[in-house]
């Protein structure tokens, strides 16, 4: 579906220095029994955000004041591992968050990310490092995404790093067009081609 | 130019190139079950298209399901309501469906090749991360998102950037009691979770090419788990014996055709790969794993690695530990468990059975363990039947249940409670897998099936020489 156009973002950020967060951590399978893809920002992390009582738990990131509101996440390395399950980015979205920073992204989580129109911005291991030391100083601090110089600023210090992300891929970003809409213009090309595949 | 299996594969079903961005990439195979096609179905209605072939799309009903009573209506009101859902919009759209009751339904990554809908050469997506299985019969095959659903089942296509290649090659004799499954949390041990994000991956040598077809399987399903986008293997006579005569697959002049393509499947020699690793089969042992990622594996008789000795972040590995209440040097050997899982679409399949079975004949299940044994298919149900597993089964005093996903990802009623500990045949030990709380260990099922009877962590070669 198109979505929001994405261009810059300046926000504070929600820390979450823990390595390998899986899609299962981000919604859990018994939360996946929805036949429409809002509402899953309640369960983003359900399992880390609240006690088996319901109760939200004081010291999960997503749960301490200071940082509500935020539109970034911070994760650690090899974040999004494990299921294909669309509505991990969904929960992410319908939570409000609108760019996850990471200094490695599972493929199938970053590719469903950018077509619901959440921007992955994989950093290095070192700039992450940077992010999370000044989050933790000052939970107040703010980070600028700039999609079209292609650039994440911590702005209390300057520090800044340039992240990769394709050509199309930002295009769509700053337009809010997706891959349906490309693929449709071309459609009399694809059913040529289907005509010379054996099976 | 000297190319390899996945770039034959590949090159052939690139619609056109985008510069400084994705292929647009030809979809011969498109499978979808109940739970990441809803959203999919309402986007394409919304924009007002249709499914551009539908002739090419499977639908299977398999994550959502009960894994007894089948025959009867579906207690879970929100479970029901994506059964109805896929069966409505398959339906609606000319789409060929399995549903619950269906002597075809099972695990879609089992009744895909078990009607033989995978075929070499092909390439094949489906909302679900494990569809890198179908790589076993040298097809590019991989999990993708509901947005990207909706992109196939309008368009045939998705955007797929290339991904770089990565082979795995292992020679040698496997030991007694190592399985494919063994073999694969071995090599996931080695490359971590992330360790092949961004490559897919080629299986090669001797042990690749002696082991079953249903063994490839088992090994190209959990390449997801190092973060490869597939695992796939070079197309032999034994594959080709596997799909001749099923259901779907070409008859007559087609198959001849469709053979002379197939024999063009494998890497040429001198074709070359971003990276490669070797191994040898006499390192691996029965793997088990001891932490909250498919990665965190050793063999049965390692003791669990000091934090220090894993790459990564120390916090992390402790945080993982911690939830699996075990300590750094710990030995898994002789750990009590609560439940054990043979099933999912890592090994739900008949020689899964056989294996479990191959343990189990003449011995007791003991009294503590729940075991849930979950065949992949009705097909798989025929078989162990036929062969008289169920015999064996009944006589050790475990029960059959009724195919599907089951506790592999606890979406259905068969959730392992917080707190107990399972020795589980799936693909993930992520916390709260099983259920919320539960505490997974992945193993074969061999290992499953000693464990079961002992009652606590077994070295499966204790219960099979003498």
């Amino acid at each position: 579906m198109a979505y929001d156009k994405f261009v810059t973002l300046k926000s504070t950020a929600y820390p979450l220095p823990i390595e390998n967060v899986d899609t299962d951590q981000i919604i859990p399978a018994r939360f996946l029994k929805a036949t429409e893809r809002e509402g899953f920002g309640d369960n983003l992390f359900r399992d880390w955000r609240y006690n088996a009582d319901g109760t939200p738990k004081s010291d999960f990131p997503l749960n301490k004041e200071i940082y509500s509101g935020s539109k970034i996440l911070v994760g650690g390395r090899n974040f999004g591992s494990g299921s294909s399950r669309e509505h991990a980015a969904w929960a992410v979205y319908d939570f409000g968050l609108r760019c996850v920073i990471s200094s490695a992204f599972a493929d199938i989580f970053k590719n469903n990310c950018l077509n619901i129109g959440v921007l992955p911005v994989q950093v290095s291991a070192a700039f992450a490092d940077t992010l999370f030391d000044a989050i933790f100083a000052d939970p107040k601090t703010e980070i600028l995404v700039d999609l079209p110089s292609q650039t994440v600023t911590l702005l209390s210090t300057g520090a800044s790093e340039k992240f990769e992300i394709n050509s199309y891929k930002k295009e769509n970003m700053l337009n809010g067009f997706d891959d349906i809409d490309y693929l449709k213009n071309i459609e009399n090309e694809i059913t040529t081609f289907a005509q010379t595949r054996p099976f | 130019m000297a190319k390899t299996l996945f770039d034959k594969v590949w090159d052939s079903h690139v619609v056109r190139s985008i510069e400084g961005g994705p292929d647009v990439f030809f979809i011969d195979r498109h499978f979808i079950h109940e739970v990441t096609s809803p959203v999919a179905f309402l986007g394409l209605e919304s924009r007002g298209n249709s499914v551009l072939y539908p002739e090419k799309t499977f639908a299977t009903a398999d994550h959502n399901t009960p894994t007894i009573n089948q025959h009867l209506p579906v207690e879970d009101k929100l479970s029901a309501n994506q059964l109805d859902a896929l069966e409505r919009n398959a339906a609606k759209h000319g789409i060929s469906h399995w549903g619950l009751g269906d002597k075809n339904n099972g695990i879609v990554h089992v009744v895909g090749p078990e009607n033989g809908i995978t075929l070499p050469g092909a390439t094949i997506v489906c909302g679900d991360s494990h569809t890198s299985t179908h790589g076993a019969f040298g097809a590019i095959a991989f999990g993708i998102g509901t947005s990207e659903v909706e992109m196939v089942l309008s368009t045939q296509c998705i955007m797929q950037p290339k991904p770089k290649k990565m082979r795995i090659n292992i020679n040698g004799k496997l030991g007694l009691g190592v399985t494919p499954k063994d073999v694969a949390l071995f090599i996931i041990s080695k490359q971590t979770t992330s360790g092949a994000t961004g490559y897919f991956v080629e299986y090669a040598g001797q042990v690749f090419r002696d082991m079953s077809m249903e063994g490839r399987m088992t090994v190209c399903n959990l390449s997801i788990e190092m973060g490869a986008r597939g695992g796939m293997i070079a197309p032999d006579e034994k594959t080709f014996e596997y799909i001749k005569g099923r259901a779907l697959t070409p008859k007559g002049k087609d198959w001849d055709k469709a053979m002379e393509y197939w024999n063009t499947l494998f890497t040429d020699e001198d074709a070359t790969f971003d990276i490669e690793f070797n191994y040898d089969a006499s390192e691996i042992e029965p793997m088990i794993t001891y932490g909250t990622n498919p990665g965190m594996g050793m063999g049965v008789t390692k003791s669990i690695p000091n934090a220090a000795q894993v790459e990564g972040g120390v916090e992390t590995y402790k945080k993982s530990l911690g939830y699996m209440h075990f300590n750094e040097g710990e030995s898994m050997i002789g750990k009590k468990i609560d439940y054990v899982f043979l099933g999912s679409c890592t090994n739900g399949r008949i020689e899964d059975f056989r294996a479990f079975c191959s343990i189990i004949e003449g011995r007791k299940k003991a009294p503590h363990v729940i075991a849930w044994l979950v065949p992949g298919s009705h097909k798989v149900v025929e078989q162990i039947k036929a062969e008289g597993l169920d015999t064996i089964i009944a006589d050790a005093g475990f029960e059959l249940r009724e195919p599907g996903c089951s506790a592999c990802l606890a979406m259905n009623d068969d959730k392992v409670p917080a707190g107990k500990l399972a020795v589980s045949t799936s693909n993930r030990n992520f916390e709260g897998r099983q259920g919320p709380g539960s505490r997974t260990l992945l193993a074969s099922p061999l290992m499953a099936a000693a464990s079961a009877v002992e009652g606590v962590v077994t070295d499966p070669r204790v219960l099979m020489v003498g």
